[in-house]
């Protein structure tokens, strides 16, 4: 019993190296053939030293307001006051 | 659902390449490609000279997008025009079709040969783990993950290039120029966001002249 699965191991990893995947991607007009790519309000919060925003991991509409706070510093007028 | 873009107002910006140095030393862009560059107008023209801070503009519609032969730019969820560098094979299409000349690509080689195009993120990564090793080597600094703006904007001392949601860098835009009275006019923003015409519509109806039928 040991030595045909002994057998049936090397037979499948000599197998192994006949098999041949297709390499060429398949392109499509339009559409983003690369690999996919995560949001950025699914990271954590970077810690204070780096002096990001916070929100809460995984919600994009804290995310989202807290860069929003970030853009609003881009006017003077309204960081610096009257 | 924000949909980030660059505004620059040519009425501050002052040459300083403040934003061109911020981009190269955040991303720690190779020698020969510029992600960002300031381009001046009318230079040394008293009263006449303009200048404006060009990056890719991440457009709504973007033509690189478009030609590329192995599709390998994608629109993020925030309007941010990305590729994967796995995929690109450098054939330099999208630098031809870009009308910003935001496409870059690194010498790498004696006879001319091209690297993998390389391009302004808007600091937001491209499709490896955020905020990974793997990612800032390939394409920079990943700020919005962080819960940033881009480099860029955040370091422009007059604050000419603005950068974040097109409406709320819209509305500081608007703010400024009812301040100062003029200079409503933002460079690229009709290229890189306008509507394009729907196929087979007519072009709008010429206005007829001030002051009756136009003889005299």
């Amino acid at each position: 019993m040991r030595t045909l699965a002994l057998f049936m191991a090397i037979a499948a990893l000599s197998l192994a190296g006949c098999g041949e995947k297709e390499q060429s991607v398949v392109y499509k007009q339009g559409k983003y053939q690369g690999k996919p790519d995560t949001q950025p309000w699914k990271n954590e919060s970077p810690v204070a030293e780096l002096r990001g925003s916070q929100w809460t991991t995984g919600d994009g509409r804290s995310w989202e307001e807290a860069v929003k706070q970030r853009q609003l510093a881009q006017n003077e007028y309204r960081r610096i006051g009257q | 659902m924000a949909r980030m873009k660059f505004l620059c107002d040519a009425e501050r910006c002052i040459e300083c390449n403040g934003c061109v140095t911020a981009c190269k030393n955040e991303n720690e862009v190779p020698w020969g490609v510029n992600r960002r560059r300031v381009v001046t107008l009318n230079d040394g023209v008293v009263g006449a000279e303009k200048s404006i801070s060009v990056a890719c503009m991440h457009c709504s519609d973007a033509p690189c997008m478009a030609v590329c032969p192995v599709d390998c730019f994608y629109h993020t969820d925030d309007g941010v025009v990305l590729h994967d560098k796995d995929l690109c094979i450098g054939c330099g299409y999208c630098f031809y079709a870009c009308p910003f000349g935001a496409p870059q690509f690194p010498q790498a080689g004696a006879f001319g040969l091209r690297g993998k195009m390389d391009k302004c993120t808007f600091c937001a990564g491209g499709p490896e783990p955020d905020r990974s090793e793997a990612e800032f080597k390939k394409y920079g600094r990943n700020r919005l993950a962080e819960g940033k703006l881009p480099a860029c904007a955040e370091m422009c001392s007059t604050k000419a290039l603005l950068g974040g949601d097109g409406d709320v860098i819209a509305d500081i835009y608007r703010e400024r120029v009812l301040r100062r009275g003029r200079g409503a006019e933002v460079w690229g923003w009709s290229t890189a966001y306008g509507v394009p015409p729907k196929p087979g519509a007519q072009p709008p109806a010429q206005q007829p002249a001030a002051g009756g039928s136009g003889k005299s």
